[in-house]
C-alpha cells in the first residue's frame, strides 16, 4: 500500500518531468509516453522488492529513457512517425536532475501543449493527457465527450504536431508573454471548467480544480518572474479557498454574501495575497494580476458588508480597458450593483443587454433577477429568474435560482 | 527545413470595389514581401478571379463532368499562393504574417513529403 502510495505520488509530481526528458531522447510523444508508463509499471514492481527510491523521479527517468533508447535500437520502431523537432541541447544529459535543462524540457512540454496554431480544445487535451498524465479516458470523462472522440482529437493533435512541425522549445525571449498567455489561458479554463461545472450534479469537479493547481504551481517553479504565472496561481489560491464553503452540507449553494468566511482556507489565502502583492508590482498591472487583485478583495474582507466595493469597481474598469469582454464588463456590472445600489448596477447591466456573447449567459439572467429583486420589482425578477434556470444546466445552481424564484412570493405579499 | 504552402484566401467583390490605393497598397505589399523573404520563397502566383475557373469533378460512374465555377462557392476565395521554405511552422507563420491579405486571411499548409 506504501508503495502504490509512492507511486501515485510520483505520477502526480514527477510525470510531466519524466516524459519531457523521454521525449528528448525518442523525439516521439507516442513512444515517449509509452516509455514513461512502463517505466512507472515497473516502479510498482520494483519499489516493492527493493523500497522506494529517495529520488522517485530520477529513477523513473532513467528507466523510461533507457527503455526508450532499446525501442529506439530497432529501426521498426523509430521510423514509425516523423520526428519531433527537438532543438539539441548545449549538454549531454546527465544524470544529475536539478540542472536548467530539466527546467527546459518541462518548459518545451508545455509550450507545445499549448500552442498557438492548435484548437483550445486540443490544447487542454493534450494537457492533461501529456502534463498531468491522464489516461485518455480520464481526459475524456473531465470533458464529458466520449473516449473513442478524445482519442481522436488527442491524435489529430499530436499528428499535426509532427506533420506540420510544430517545434518542440522555449520560444524566445520576444515571443514569450504572448506564449505565456496561451499556456496561462489553458490553465485557467482548467480552473474554471471545475470551479463550477457546466453540467452535472456536483457544483465543483476537484479533480480539475487539484490538476489545475499542479499545473499554475509547476508554471511558478519554472517562470519565477512571470507576473502573468504569479497571478494565475494566486487567482486559483484565493478562489479555491472558499472551495469547502460554496455548498452546505446537503450540497446546496452558498453565495459568497453567505459563506462561513472562519472556514476559508487562510494559508492559501495568505499564499495567494503574497503572490498578488508581487504580481502587481509590474507596471501596467497584467491581466491574471488584475483578476487575481479582485479576488484577494474578496478574501480580505473580515465579512460581505465590508466588501470594498468601489474598489473592485476600480479593477473591473482596469480590466474591462485593458482586456474588453461581455463577461467581465457583466462582472463590473455586478459590482456597480452593489457600491452604487442595484437601480445603478442595473442600468449598467441593461447597456450590455445587446452584447451577443451574454444573449444566452445564464449568469446576466442571474445577476439581472437579483437586482430587479433588491428593488421590489417582483414580477420582472420572476421572469429573469425563469430564464436564468432555462440557460442553467449545473443541477446545484438550478436548485438555488429554483429556491430564490419560489422566495419571490414572500416578497410580493410581505414586501419590506 | 520544410515546404509549406501559403494559400491566400480574399473576398473578391471586396476586391472588385477597392479603391486604386488599395490596391496599389497591396502590390507593394507583394513586392516588399518578395524582398524580404526572398531566401525562404520558392514559388508562388496570384490567380485570375473564381469567375474564369473551371471545375472538374468525378460523376460517380467512371466519368467527368465539367462545370463552369470554382470547386466550392465561397465568401473567400482562392486568390493566390506562395510556396516557401521554413525550419517549422513558428517561421512558417511569421512569414505568412507579412503576406497582405486586406479582404481575407491566410491558411498554411505543409507540403506532404513521400518517402
Amino acid at each position: 500500500m506504501q508503495v502504490d502510495a509512492a507511486v501515485a505520488d510520483a505520477h502526480r509530481r514527477e510525470w510531466a518531468s519524466v516524459l519531457a526528458a523521454t521525449v528528448r531522447v525518442t523525439r516521439d510523444l507516442d513512444l515517449a509516453e509509452e516509455c514513461v508508463q512502463d517505466a512507472y509499471a515497473r516502479a510498482l514492481r520494483a519499489w516493492s522488492s527493493g523500497g522506494v527510491p529517495a529520488r522517485p523521479g530520477a529513477w523513473l527517468t532513467t528507466v523510461a529513457t533507457r527503455r526508450a533508447v532499446d525501442l529506439l535500437r530497432r529501426e521498426a520502431t523509430w521510423r514509425r512517425s516523423l520526428p519531433l523537432l527537438v532543438e539539441p541541447s548545449e549538454e549531454p544529459a546527465a544524470d544529475r536532475l536539478d540542472v536548467p535543462e530539466i527546467r527546459d524540457d518541462r518548459l518545451r512540454l508545455i509550450f507545445t501543449c499549448c500552442h498557438p496554431t492548435l484548437s483550445t480544445d486540443a490544447q487542454v487535451a493534450l494537457t492533461l493527457r501529456l502534463l498531468c498524465g491522464l489516461s485518455t479516458v480520464e481526459v475524456a470523462r473531465a470533458f464529458l465527450v466520449s473516449e473513442p472522440t478524445m482519442a481522436a482529437r488527442i491524435t489529430r493533435a499530436k499528428k499535426k504536431i509532427a506533420t506540420a512541425r510544430i517545434p518542440y522549445r522555449v520560444p524566445p525571449a520576444n515571443e514569450l508573454p504572448e506564449r505565456v498567455a496561451a499556456v496561462v489561458s489553458v490553465v485557467h479554463l482548467l480552473y474554471t471548467t471545475g470551479h463550477t461545472s457546466p453540467t452535472g450534479t456536483r457544483l465543483v469537479r476537484e479533480d480539475l480544480v487539484e490538476r489545475s493547481l499542479d499545473l499554475a504551481r509547476m508554471l511558478r517553479a519554472l517562470l519565477p518572474y512571470d507576473a502573468e504565472v504569479a497571478g494565475l496561481l494566486a487567482l486559483i489560491l484565493l478562489s479555491d479557498a472558499r472551495r469547502h464553503t460554496r455548498v452546505d452540507e446537503a450540497g446546496r449553494l452558498v453565495l459568497l454574501a453567505d459563506q462561513d468566511r472562519a472556514r476559508w482556507d487562510r494559508g492559501a489565502i495568505g499564499e495567494g495575497l503574497a503572490l498578488v502583492r508581487e504580481s502587481l508590482r509590474s507596471r501596467p498591472p497584467g491581466r491574471f494580476p488584475l483578476m487575481a487583485a479582485i479576488a484577494a478583495v474578496h478574501a480580505e474582507a473580515p465579512d460581505w458588508v465590508a466588501t470594498d466595493w468601489t474598489e473592485l469597481v476600480g479593477l473591473y474598469d482596469l480590466l474591462v480597458a485593458g482586456w474588453p469582454s461581455p463577461v467581465v464588463a457583466l462582472n463590473r456590472a455586478v459590482a456597480v450593483g452593489f457600491a452604487d445600489g442595484p437601480e445603478a448596477g442595473l442600468r449598467v447591466l441593461d447597456s450590455l443587454a445587446c452584447e451577443p456573447q451574454l444573449a444566452g449567459y445564464s449568469y446576466r439572467a442571474a445577476a439581472r433577477a437579483d437586482m430587479l429583486r433588491r428593488l421590489g420589482r417582483v414580477d420582472e425578477a420572476r421572469v429573469s429568474y425563469e430564464e436564468a434556470l432555462l440557460l442553467t444546466e449545473n443541477e446545484t445552481e438550478r436548485a438555488f435560482l429554483a429556491d430564490r424564484l419560489a422566495g419571490l412570493a414572500h416578497l410580493s405579499t410581505g414586501s419590506a | 527545413m520544410a515546404e509549406y504552402l501559403v494559400l491566400i484566401y480574399e473576398d473578391e467583390a471586396s476586391w472588385a470595389k477597392a479603391r486604386p490605393e488599395e490596391s496599389e497598397q497591396v502590390m507593394a505589399g507583394h513586392v516588399k514581401f518578395g524582398t524580404t523573404h526572398a531566401d525562404a520563397l520558392r514559388g508562388g502566383h496570384a490567380l485570375e478571379p473564381t469567375s474564369t475557373a473551371t471545375s472538374l469533378r468525378s460523376d460517380g460512374a467512371g466519368g467527368v463532368s465539367v462545370t463552369d465555377g470554382p470547386f466550392a462557392e465561397t465568401k473567400e476565395a482562392l486568390g493566390g499562393y506562395y510556396l516557401i521554405e521554413a525550419a517549422d511552422l513558428d517561421e512558417a507563420v511569421r512569414i505568412a504574417k507579412d503576406v497582405p491579405a486586406i479582404f481575407g486571411g491566410i491558411e498554411i499548409r505543409p507540403i506532404r513529403v513521400f518517402d
